[in-house]
């Protein structure tokens, strides 16, 4: 092909990626063999950690509830997110900047912390409780709950799902919608129609990173969940730490894993744009 | 569904536009005639977009009323006018192809399926772009995409079409190009244009009449010839074409009034335009460059001795630049002479009275 003269020689690109290579395979690739490698031979060869793993109803129970949890704090950050990024996307500069700020400080702060303030407001004798009682209703068990758990998740997750919203919602020419409107279209349409097509890149790239990051998620449902919200990442910490069964821990990781690259695979074909959005630069 | 094809007419009447203290539209009026290609023409910020904006409905009205045709649509919201808007910046859909953003209009309206293909095929084929009916906007060029946004804006057979500096993105050839496209399509829709343009030159091409905004006002409406030939305004002589301006205190006589400048004593038709300083304004071809003494000394031509200060061969036409001996400068266009005048030769520069205008001072200068 003729465009394979134009390219650069291949080599010298290559060679600068070489670094972050090495520590990838050093820290993840090599690791992760170890994993693989254990889950089928600790403590003997064959698949006997992962026959454990399907024949334990638990380790189900608590598949299925990390899917479930996850689905849904993805789902809360995408509803709170969508309108927050908006409003940093359209803001003038100083309104933007303290938008992003109120985004970016908590994220500053460890998430360990975050989520003990979580306890604290969410115990039962917490901030949130005390007010509704206050108000006149009855007491709400929150913490050591699946909702507890998904009211922490999404608050300590949601930067992951508005800092990609924001970055597409900054590239959408908002003259497109007057253009609908001159068209005949009715504003509530041209949101429909237009706006929300091509914000949905911006949504789905922020509910992968949110979803697969709650896929693994250990302090927040340790801290704030109960027997009822474990979540597979303290399952496979107590085989490694509790139990020191490395092989069952190993197992369950690789299945994790394959189950994200499962929803990964599943969901990639809606990432796809078809379009470039160009033109009406601002 | 039958679209009405016949244009509108436009009236707007006493219209002004604030946003707080600033005024961006300062009581305007004016009548587009039904099928009439009207632009706006004006510097920045004049409120020739403001006035776009709000005939579509893009921006609220403070004061005035605006009817199209019948209609008042002052406070009508801009899904409801029926109005085509091109822009500048063309606001294509991205998410859809060519085909899809033409019967996004049509879709709004409810037209069937069928019809709607029907009606994008033949707006399409007036833009000549039928074959790139199912690319994406990011695939075509900019003078394409504004093609497609064209097609977009008459598809549904408007009554009016706005058009914001369509052509403002493009370089001067697609420009000249889609110049004589537009003024195709307008004489074969009928429909009413509007056009907003800082360029007095596609002002000119394309107008049937052109309306001079300035600081949120209009100077003059009429048609290009009207403009060129009998400005009422400083600023519309200046915007519309190329002069000289010659400034000195004046004294009018009945019907005709001399101004002095150095030693020499020029005089124009009318009286006096007001109260304050007055000028003449000379159009390039109106003047002759000649050596010194050897015009006709009857009296009744303007004779202004200068110094050539540049000279510029224009291959049918040459341009001079003389400096006056009073102050001030004039320009001159003549014909191709065999031996010009060199750069520093002492020159006098002539004209008949009749081709020159009398206007107040509003202080403006040349718009370049």
């Amino acid at each position: 092909m003729a465009s394979d003269t134009a390219r650069p020689p291949w080599r010298g690109p290559f060679l600068l990626t070489l670094p972050a290579l090495a520590v990838l395979l050093l820290v993840m690739a090599v690791p992760l063999g170890v994993i693989v490698l254990r889950s089928f031979t600790d403590p003997a060869p064959g698949v006997g950690n992962y026959v454990w793993f399907f024949d334990t109803p638990v380790n189900l129970t608590v598949l299925a509830r990390t899917f479930k949890i996850s689905f849904w704090v993805t789902l809360c950050c995408v509803v709170v997110a969508y309108p927050y990024a908006f409003a940093m996307s359209v803001a003038g500069p100083r309104l933007r900047l303290l938008l992003i700020l109120c985004v970016l400080v908590p994220f500053w702060v460890s998430g360990v912390v975050r989520t003990l303030a979580w306890v604290i407001l969410l115990q039962d004798s917490g901030v949130i409780n005390k007010g509704l009682v206050w108000l006149g209703f009855d007491k709400v068990k929150l913490i050591r709950t699946q909702l507890g758990v998904t009211i922490g998740m999404t608050q300590v997750l949601l930067p992951f799902m508005i800092m990609p919203l924001y970055a597409v919602m900054r590239g959408i020419d908002l003259r497109l919608l007057q253009a609908a409107r001159s068209l005949g279209a009715h504003p509530v349409k041209t949101f429909f129609q237009i706006y929300l097509p091509l914000s949905l890149p911006g949504v789905f790239a922020g509910a992968t990173i949110v979803f697969i990051l709650a896929l693994g998620f250990y302090i927040t449902p340790l801290l704030l969940g109960g027997p009822q919200s474990t979540m597979l990442s303290t399952l496979i910490q107590q085989q490694v730490l509790s139990l020191l069964n490395w092989g069952r821990g190993g197992a369950m990781g690789v299945v994790l894993l394959v189950a994200t690259f499962g929803f990964l695979a599943v969901a990639s074909p809606f990432m796809r744009q078809k379009y470039k959005i160009s033109g009406g630069g601002r | 569904m039958t679209l009405a094809s016949k244009g509108a007419a436009i009236d707007i009447r006493g219209v002004s536009k604030f946003y707080g203290n600033f005024t961006a539209l300062d009581d305007v009026s004016l009548r587009v005639e039904p099928g009439e290609f009207m632009s706006f023409l004006g510097p920045s910020g004049s409120g020739k977009t403001t006035t776009l904006n709000l005939i579509a409905g893009f921006t609220d009205l403070s004061t005035g009323e605006i009817r199209l045709g019948e209609r008042s649509i002052g406070h009508v919201p801009a899904h409801k006018r029926n109005i085509g808007v091109v822009f500048q910046h063309y606001a294509l859909f991205p998410h859809m192809t060519v085909a899809a953003n033409v019967a996004y209009p049509l879709k709004q309206r409810g037209m069937g399926k069928a019809e709607r293909a029907q009606a994008v095929e033949a707006s399409l084929r007036k833009v000549q772009l039928e074959s790139f009916a199912h690319r994406y906007p990011s695939e075509l060029s900019g003078g394409q995409q504004q093609r497609v946004a064209l097609a977009r804006a008459m598809v549904f057979n408007p009554s009016l079409l706005l058009m914001d500096e369509p052509l403002g993105a493009l370089d001067k050839k697609l420009r000249e190009v889609l110049q004589l496209e537009i003024k195709r399509i307008h004489r074969e829709l009928g429909s009413t244009f509007v056009y907003v343009t800082h360029d007095q030159e596609e002002a000119l091409v394309l107008s049937d009449r052109i309306a001079v905004f300035n600081k949120g006002r209009i100077e003059q409406v009429g048609t290009g010839h009207e403009l060129y030939t009998a400005p009422q305004t400083l600023f519309v002589g200046q915007f519309i074409g190329e002069s000289s301006v010659l400034r000195g205190p004046h004294r009018s006589a009945g019907d005709e009034t001399a101004l002095t400048l150095g030693g020499a004593t020029l005089t124009v038709p009318g009286a006096a335009k007001g109260e304050g300083p007055q000028v003449i304004l000379l159009r390039p071809e109106a003047a002759t460059v000649q050596a010194p003494g050897t015009g006709p000394r009857d009296g009744r031509t303007n004779v202004v001795a200068g110094t050539v200060r540049e000279m510029l061969y224009l291959g049918s036409a040459m341009k001079y630049e003389v400096a006056l001996a009073g102050g001030g400068h004039v320009i001159a266009r003549t014909a191709t002479q065999e031996s010009p005048f060199a750069i520093g030769s002492p020159v006098e520069v002539a004209w008949n009275p009749k081709d020159s205008t009398l206007l107040a001072d509003d202080g403006s200068t040349a718009a370049l």
